[in-house]
Parts: structure tokens; sequence; C-alpha cells
């Protein structure tokens, strides 16, 4: 009768404690839907020149899921990271990687600057000085050749992550280094953003009266 | 059949001395008030068997020596309840929304709101007054050596709701969901984050998801409102049982008396009656 009594009242009490733990913690199990976005035409960029794109990350919060890329041409005298469809276009997120403050990039001293506990970045994202631990998070691009379908824009993918020799890692969350064992030490999510297929761009706007 | 007739009550006399009435009758209104409170009160212990219990609370044994010092713990007290009743208040003007709601509704508190102001500031300085009493209190308890034996557990409680407070400073500054509310958040959650191993899914739990989203403002405000409140009120009262359980603790400048032998009986070490 006792056992009976108190395992009762233990289902009773995991029927409504499991549920609303399960319904707090879920979004740590959550995938964030990433589609390609375009931010312009190949003709805007430039090699030696960052242009400021504002991004949506999350759709339906106003100011508060928007966020802003640094975008150039790929320059192969400075860039040295692997090469491949998805950096034609360096865009660099603008999220300082020492706790997430927003950095602007200075264009005299050729620097991203952060002004919350002064984080400097060189012109390829790299730490300059400072207390950020890994560069600056980058974006993939994707820019299609001619005849391929989208071609004449270029499209901005998911958020990536970078060790200080630039390899890609899934997206991590500013002051978690990604050099020796810190990729172990700060696990990615169960369930990250993948980039989506490139057969999944979305339509560019119609010209006017074409 | 005729009715037995009933005995008729006595008539008093004319021109006799008036009956003796009730008491109350001719008591003056404010001792009248009195006795029909006292009435309500003895209606409730008798009861609840309450008065003991506060008596218990209320009219201890305190040691010799106890300065102003002594009182941080209850300032602290007070400071928690003026948050929660204002904060109580707050809530019915605040808009929890991502989407412009929460800064407009903290702009209409102070602008347009009657006192909105006064009393948003009474819980924005109250924060910072609690933290500050919290630490003071810590360090006198600290500094008397008022943690040991046998008061090792409710230094421990102090050191969660200590922590408690510290996690509703942090929740509550976003509230007002302007720059300096979201940049702080941000850079709180980054820092959170730093933690090995499970840091990266605490933050995905802070802010519902892998970016700041639709659901943080609300999740934090829940927190803020809810989840830490009740929290930190079951603790106080655990808190304040073991304090009146097991007594203050004596400054530490007061010698300890050695016990005489054969000397005036029965008067305790260090304490005395109220």
């Amino acid at each position: 009768m006792h056992g009976v009594v108190q395992g009762a009242g233990g289902v009773a009490a995991a029927a409504f404690v499991l549920p609303a733990l399960g319904f707090a913690l879920g979004p740590i199990f959550q995938r964030e839907p990433f589609q390609w976005q375009i931010i312009g035409r190949p003709d805007d960029f430039s090699e030696s020149q960052y242009v400021t794109k504002v991004l949506t990350i999350v759709d339906g919060v106003g100011e508060a899921g928007k966020s802003i890329a640094y975008v150039r041409k790929r320059n192969s005298a400075i860039d040295v990271e692997k090469h491949d469809q998805f950096n034609n276009y360096i865009a660099l997120s603008s999220r300082c990687m020492h706790l997430g403050c927003p950095v602007r990039y200075v264009e005299a001293a050729e620097r991203f600057i952060c002004p919350c506990h002064g984080g400097v970045y060189n012109f390829r994202g790299e730490v300059a000085g400072g207390p950020p631990v890994r560069p600056l998070d980058r974006f993939y691009t994707y820019a299609p050749k001619e005849g391929q379908p989208g071609y004449g824009y270029v499209y901005i993918g998911p958020r990536y992550s970078v060790n200080s020799e630039l390899q890609r890692f899934s997206p991590r969350d500013p002051a978690q280094p990604l050099d020796g064992i810190g990729q172990y030490v700060y696990p990615s999510r169960f369930d990250t953003a993948v980039r989506p297929p490139i057969t999944n761009l979305p339509t560019p706007p119609v010209i006017p009266g074409s | 059949m005729p009715l037995p007739k009933l005995p008729l009550p006595k008539r008093p006399k004319r021109g006799g001395s008036p009956p003796k009435a009730d008491p109350v009758e001719h008591l003056h209104p404010a001792e009248a008030a009195t006795e029909a409170s006292l009435t309500v009160v003895g209606w409730i212990d008798e009861r609840t068997a309450l008065s003991p219990g506060l008596r218990w609370l209320m009219f201890r044994k305190i040691p010799r020596g106890v300065n102003w010092a002594y009182t941080l713990g209850s300032a602290t007290l007070i400071v928690f309840l003026s948050q929660a009743v204002t904060g109580v208040f707050l809530a019915m003007y605040y808009v929890p929304s991502v989407n412009g709601g929460a800064y407009d509704s903290i702009r209409n508190i102070n602008n347009n709101v009657f006192l909105g102001q006064f009393v948003h500031g009474m819980h924005k300085w109250g924060a910072s007054m609690m933290v500050i009493l919290v630490f003071l209190h810590m360090g006198r308890v600290f500094f008397f050596g008022a943690y040991k034996y046998p008061r090792e557990l409710n230094w421990i409680i102090g050191v969660v709701l200590l922590i408690l407070t510290m996690a509703m400073g942090f929740s509550g500054y976003l509230l007002p969901f302007d720059q300096r509310s979201y940049w702080a958040t941000i850079v709180g959650v980054n820092i959170n984050g730093t933690g090995p191993f499970i840091g990266p899914y605490l933050s995905d739990f802070l802010r519902a998801g892998p970016e700041f989203g639709a659901t943080t403002l609300t999740r934090f405000y829940a927190i803020h409102m809810l989840l830490l409140p009740g929290l930190i009120a079951a603790l106080i009262g655990a808190h304040i049982y073991l304090v009146t359980k097991l007594g203050v603790a004596a400054p530490p400048w007061l010698k300890v008396e050695e016990p005489r032998p054969r000397s005036r009986p029965s008067r305790s070490r260090g304490t005395r009656s109220p």
C-alpha cells in the first residue's frame, strides 16, 4: 500500500515535471533554419574595401534579429586559406569573439575594433590585439558561375567559426577558443545549422520593366 | 387548550439604581476596538496556536554586545520585500515583447504612469541596494566568525541566496530592452558560455536557441519574476528559521565567561534575556 501510494505520487510528479523540463530545455536541441540570402551583385564588392551588409539572423524579432556582415571579394594575394566555391567572397561577422559586442571596421587603420573591451582584428579578421580568443566568424558565400542558376547575384549563407589558421568549424559562441583542445572543451550544438543546398537559392527580385 | 402562561422577565424598578450593564458598552471606542481585535486574534490563535511560534521567532535571547552590524540581514530582507512589491506593480504595466513593446512599455511607465518613474526607480536602485547589503551582511558574518559550527548550513544557504540575487540582477537587466540591456545580456550569456563542456548548452538554454531570439526576453522575464523570487523567498524562510533555531552568534570580542564552580546559579553564558 505504501509503495503504491508513493509510486503514484512519483508518477503524478513526473507527469508535470518532465514535460515542463522538456519544454524549457527543448531549444538546446533546436536547429536554426537558415536559407541563402541575396546580398548584392558581384560588382558591388571589391578586393580592398569592405561593404557593410545587414542580415536577418532571426526572423520576426525586429532589430534584435539583425546582424552585420563585412563583405569583400577574395584576394588570393592575402587570403591564403583553402579556396572553394563558398569563399569567393569573404564575409566576416561583426560579432566580436571576445564576448559578442559588435565590431566596426575602421578604414584608416584597416582594423576591426570592438568598443566594449578593446578587441582588435586585422583586415582578414585575425586577432591583432586585445582579449578575443579567435578570429572573427565568417559566413558562407556563394556566387554562381555564368550559366548556373542564380548567376549575377552574391548569396550569403549560415555562419561558421574559424580557428587561428582559418580552418572551418561549426559555429560556436564568442569567447570559446578553437585552437588546441578548444574544439572539444566547447562542443558544437547537438544540431547545428547546416549549409543549405546550392540548388535552393532564392529567386532574384524582378527588375522593373524587364 | 390555552397555552401555559410564561413567566415575564423582571422589570427594572423605576427610580432605582440602573442595572450593571455589559462592560463593553461603556468602554472608550479605542479600548473597544482593542478588545475586539484581541477577540479576533484570540479566535485565530485558539485554532492555529500561532502565538507560541511567533513568540519563538520574535522574542528570543540575543548575545550581549550585539550592535548595528547585526541588522544587515533584516535590512536585506526589507529590501527584498520592497523589490517584490515594486516588481509586482511594475509587472502590471510591463510588456515583455521583443518588437519594441518592452522598451515602449518601460517608457510608458517612466513618462505617463502616475508614480511610475518613482516605482521603477525604487526597483532599479533597490536591486543595487540589495546586492550591496547582501555583501555587507556576508562580510559581517564572515568577520565575526558567525559561519562556524553549528551555523555552517545557514552559511551555505546564504551563499545560494547570494548567487540567486546575482541571477536576479542579471535576468532583470535585460528587461528594459534598450541598447545597454541587450548588449550586456549578449556579453553575460557569452561569459556563461565559457564554462567548459556544458557552457555552450547553458547559453542555448538561456537564449532559448543558438541566437538571441523571439523568446529570449520572455524567458528572462519568467526566470526573473517567477522562478527566482520563489526560490529566494523559500530559502529566506529556511535562513530565518535556522537563525532563530540556532540563535545569533555572539560578537568575537565578547570574552567567554568561564563557568565558575558553585557560583550564582543559572546565568547562561554570554546571553541575556530581552
